[in-house]
């Protein structure tokens, strides 16, 4: 188990070194390069020189690139000229709401999901299940933005149960104080991943539904609602666990629309006016945290599995 | 036919027939089929695959045909005849608040999004596909660090990495597409290094090797074809994601340059009027891209069904 979670965790950190090497490449692709992105396109040839200079933007690429490392190791993802403030500062402010809304998202998303899916395994060629198959088909071929919108026309327009714009203010402290203006991004986030989830779940237990160990726990005497929730809930949960790893990326894509739809404070918005401003240190720095934080958080999915799923440790 | 092993007298009749398939050879009854009518005949029993097909085909009808019978104009803006209801004798469909029909905008922004949906899969899947049997047949520390470089790039989120490419390079159809293909191709790499593992250690090539076949003739005559129809369909939901993803960037206020538009642009703009409740500027779009990716994954599914069965029956 040990020099299973070192491997894997070694691999992780490559992988991390990799992520700060491509970000690295983007920095450099900027149309003329960091200074003109910072001084503008009526920089003189001169001011750019002495800006590359300052910034020791003249020296060896290799040797640029780990003073860049070190700088992002040490939390100083350089400073947004547009928001006149440190990127670290702004991300610091920013990340832990999307955290929030990405958590709340994934834990509706999970306590649908998983009943939804076991059900109709269960029910499995009966009209519930078709029923929900073709939502989740529809669900998950929907763009977030267009879920987002309709969830506004109906529930903010129509019926005025929501407020349109999420909360705002710094902090974590609004949402909680807000609770009604986060329904609608919340839902938003999850209808995605309830419909994928859904899917994953319901071929998860149909797997395990025809066993050997479900037939011998049903031939004991073990009831068939028992059976479900102790023996077959656990194996069908395994894939579930590692789909969650699997599904950051498309977790922090999908906070960056639903964050520009509600007008949600996070680091998705940040992105999005940092995109449309050509902000590119804070650009450049979202883009790393949300690598590391998936790469993270692909680490922890696989450990996760591996102490559910003893079959992975002993392979390994 | 001469008492040989049957690995030769597969080669062989693969050699002589062509893509027909020869496994038949060896069994006591029973035409052989060949590889393509088998997956055709599988695809055509899936209904929902048959229904995607055709919803596709009437999708590019409507948008790559649909303007030629049905004239509007896309370039000029007319504001006297800004945001008009549906069922005017003119407008069908109502106007955008520029006065551009509404019908025919759908027609012209599906040209975009299907244009750009196809080519960006094509180009993902070939650079991909190329990636991947690259690092599957080399191996070794070539094979991982080709396979870092998809993990790390996997690692940030396609949105992010293509909203900060297209705030580098002001995008028209062909970027849109480059960009879009090259931002896609990591799913078909790891999908085709992890099939070439798999294959190169298969009996049937094993087979070949020793009969003293080549690894060229191994690769092209056995392992492609194999792979061919994972790579196919993984194709078949890239194009699905494309357009998806061409929709978030219309969106976002990132994609194509006006006047051109494409199904997410026309979206986006019709957020603009969800108060006013100008309903025929958000939905039609809308249901147009589900309908489509929905359609895309279908025949995505039934083409898997198609694939499998093939390989099954083999």
């Amino acid at each position: 188990m040990i020099r299973f979670l070192l491997r894997r965790s070694l691999q992780a950190v490559v992988v991390v070194l990799v992520v700060t090497v491509d970000v690295f490449v983007l920095l450099h692709q900027l149309p003329g390069g960091p200074a003109r992105a910072v001084l503008g396109a009526r920089a003189t040839p001169s001011q750019v020189a002495f800006f590359n200079h300052q910034n020791g933007l003249d020296r060896p690429l290799v040797a640029q690139y780990f003073t860049t490392l070190g700088h992002w190791a040490g939390g100083n993802f350089g400073f947004s000229y547009t928001l006149n403030q440190s990127v670290g500062s702004l991300m610091m402010q920013r990340l832990p709401k999307t955290l929030v809304l990405n958590l709340l998202a994934l834990l509706l998303t999970i306590v649908v999901a998983v009943p939804l899916g076991i059900y109709q395994a269960v029910r499995r060629n009966k009209a519930f299940d078709y029923l929900a198959t073709g939502v989740s088909f529809v669900l998950y071929a929907a763009p977030v933005f267009f879920l987002g919108v309709v969830m506004l026309v109906f529930f903010s327009q129509e019926l005025n149960l929501f407020p349109p714009e999420a909360p705002q203010g710094d902090g974590v402290g609004p949402i909680f104080a807000e609770p009604r203006a986060m329904v609608l991004p919340v839902v938003t986030l999850a209808f995605l991943g309830i419909a994928g989830f859904s899917r994953y779940m319901r071929s998860s237990v149909l797997d395990n539904i025809n066993q050997d160990y479900v037939r011998t726990a049903r031939a004991k005497g073990c009831s068939s609602g028992r059976v479900l929730t102790r023996h077959v809930l656990r194996n069908a949960m395994i894939p579930i666990v590692t789909l969650i790893g699997l599904s950051l990326p498309t977790l922090f894509a999908g906070a960056l629309v639903t964050e520009s739809i509600f007008n949600f404070p996070g680091m998705g918005l940040l992105f999005w006016q940092a995109a449309q401003d050509s902000d590119y240190p804070v650009e450049l720095g979202v883009v790393l945290v949300t690598a590391v934080a998936t790469v993270i958080g692909t680490l922890l999915a696989d450990i996760c599995y591996a102490v559910i799923d003893p079959r992975v440790r002993l392979g390994a | 036919m001469r008492p040989v092993t049957t690995a030769v007298a597969v080669g062989e009749n693969a050699d002589s027939e062509g893509g027909h398939d020869a496994s038949t050879v060896g069994l006591p009854s029973g035409k052989p089929k060949s590889m393509f009518r088998l997956g055709a005949e599988v695809f055509l029993q899936n209904r929902l695959a048959v229904v995607g097909l055709g919803v596709l085909g009437v999708a590019l009808l409507f948008c790559f045909v649909g303007p030629f019978v049905y004239h509007t104009n896309q370039i000029n803006t007319d504001l006297m005849a800004s945001t008009l209801r549906p069922g005017q004798p003119n407008h069908p469909l109502g106007t955008d608040q520029s006065g551009y029909d509404e019908l025919g905008r759908l027609m012209v922004g599906g040209q975009t999004s299907l244009e750009v949906g196809f080519a960006a899969a094509f180009i993902a899947t070939l650079v991909g596909t190329l990636w991947g049997a690259v690092a599957g047949f080399v191996g070794g520390a070539v094979d991982s660090l080709m396979m870092r470089v998809v993990d790390a790039l996997l690692a940030i989120p396609t949105l992010f990495l293509l909203l900060f490419l297209v705030t580098i390079v002001r995008p028209d159809i062909e970027v849109m597409i480059c960009v879009l293909g090259l931002t896609a191709w990591l799913v078909p790499a790891r999908l085709v290094r992890g099939e070439s593992l798999t294959l190169r250690v298969r009996e049937y090539v094993q087979a070949v090797r020793v009969m003293g076949g080549s690894s060229r003739r191994a690769v092209v005559r056995h392992i492609l074809p194999n792979v061919a129809g994972t790579v196919i369909v993984n194709a078949t939901f890239q194009v699905a994601d494309a357009i998806l993803l061409i929709a978030y960037l219309g969106y976002l206020g990132l994609g194509i340059s006006p006047p051109a538009t494409d199904w997410g642009a026309m979206l986006s703009n019709g957020t603009n009027y969800i108060f006013p409740n100008y309903w025929w500027l958000i939905y039609p779009p809308g249901v147009a891209i589900i309908l489509v990716v929905v359609a895309v994954n279908f025949v995505g599914d039934g083409l898997r069904d198609a694939v499998e069965v093939r390989l099954q029956r083999r």
